[in-house]
């Protein structure tokens, strides 16, 4: 409240459009499911945790989907770990965003030629907004990941909201 | 105790079944048994009172390539300190191998492992079952001629 304190005459009346409210709301409260796949979680955790601390930026991370934003699928996807995290994404109210962590989550990283186990990319079981390339990123790349996502939720319209599926064909 | 005098104990309770043995000039001296004697090796060299190999470090599943298979067991003595590595071959047509479960319970999981990856067969295994891979998949990854699916589950598998 700091920043608006002491800032306005004519009493609490703001006049904004129902798309900035909303995404004004949407940005500063995301919040993500809490799990970790491989050693990209370490580096998530270290960003949760009070150094760089992801909760000034309203990101506090959630047991549940159901009550999670923002998925981040923070390491190695594995073929037996895949259709979990397809369940995850299910059960996460909309909207709903991802953010991959890390070269392995992004295309497969190390694993990308003689990984039998592992899965090239977790674009190829759910939608991705944000991909954060790094093995592992460090905190302040996965907050870049973050303020990126913020970008996008902050461009979004309630009239037309760009299909997951839109974006990924023209991008 | 030597590995030279731990290779003879062996030899001298196994006769015949002790195939082949190399306790100079290697990192891990070993002796290779028959496959179905293996167990008996175990036993043997678990409860005789001067070798108590009380502890399997390892136990590693093989592919020698040519259609071979292996197990690879790395024990140790915690009461008298000494080391010994056995070793056994068996076809990949039929790898079966007995299952040391009984004489050290580590081996449950380490020999679910070695099915798991390379596809030897545990014969008196309690449980044998995947332990990393899904139930449902194909093929064993380790083998030589393994080759990777195209899709599992729906899922393309090739970068």
């Amino acid at each position: 409240m700091g920043l608006l304190d002491q800032r306005f005459e004519n009493g609490n009346v703001f006049i904004t459009t129902a798309d900035n409210l909303l995404n004004w709301a949407r940005l500063s409260s995301m919040w993500p499911m809490q799990f970790g796949l491989a050693c990209c979680a370490i580096e998530m955790m270290a960003t949760g945790a009070s150094h760089y601390d992801l909760d000034r930026f309203g990101i506090f991370f959630r047991g549940t989907p159901r009550q999670a934003d923002v998925m981040i699928v923070a390491g190695t996807v594995t073929l037996k770990m895949a259709s979990r995290i397809k369940t995850l994404y299910d059960q996460m109210a909309e909207p709903r965003y991802v953010l991959s962590m890390g070269s392995c989550s992004n295309c497969g990283g190390p694993y990308w030629e003689h990984g039998y186990h592992v899965l090239k990319g977790v674009d190829r079981i759910v939608p991705v907004d944000v991909y954060v390339p790094g093995c592992p990123p460090r905190p302040e790349a996965l907050m870049e990941g973050l303020m990126k996502l913020q970008e996008k939720i902050r461009n979004e319209s309630l009239v037309q909201r760009p299909s997951p599926l839109a974006t990924a064909k023209t991008a | 105790m030597t590995p030279r005098e731990i290779a003879d104990l062996l030899a001298a309770a196994f006769g015949q079944s002790v195939l082949e043995s190399k306790t100079e000039g290697v990192p891990n001296p070993w002796a290779a048994v028959a496959p179905d004697r293996v167990r008996d090796a175990a036993f043997f060299l678990r409860d005789d009172g001067r070798l108590q190999f009380d502890s399997l470090m390892c136990l590693t599943g093989m592919d020698h390539g040519g259609g071979t298979l292996g197990v690879v067991y790395h024990l140790d003595s915690t009461t008298l300190g000494h080391k010994f590595v056995l070793k056994v071959k068996v076809p990949a047509a039929d790898p079966r191998v007995p299952s040391v479960e009984a004489v050290w319970k580590v081996a449950n999981w380490l020999e679910r492992e070695a099915y798991d990856m390379v596809g030897v067969v545990f014969d008196g295994h309690p449980d044998l079952r995947r332990i990393l891979l899904p139930d449902d998949w194909e093929g064993f990854p380790l083998r030589k001629d393994y080759r990777v699916p195209e899709f599992y589950n729906g899922m393309k598998v090739p970068y």
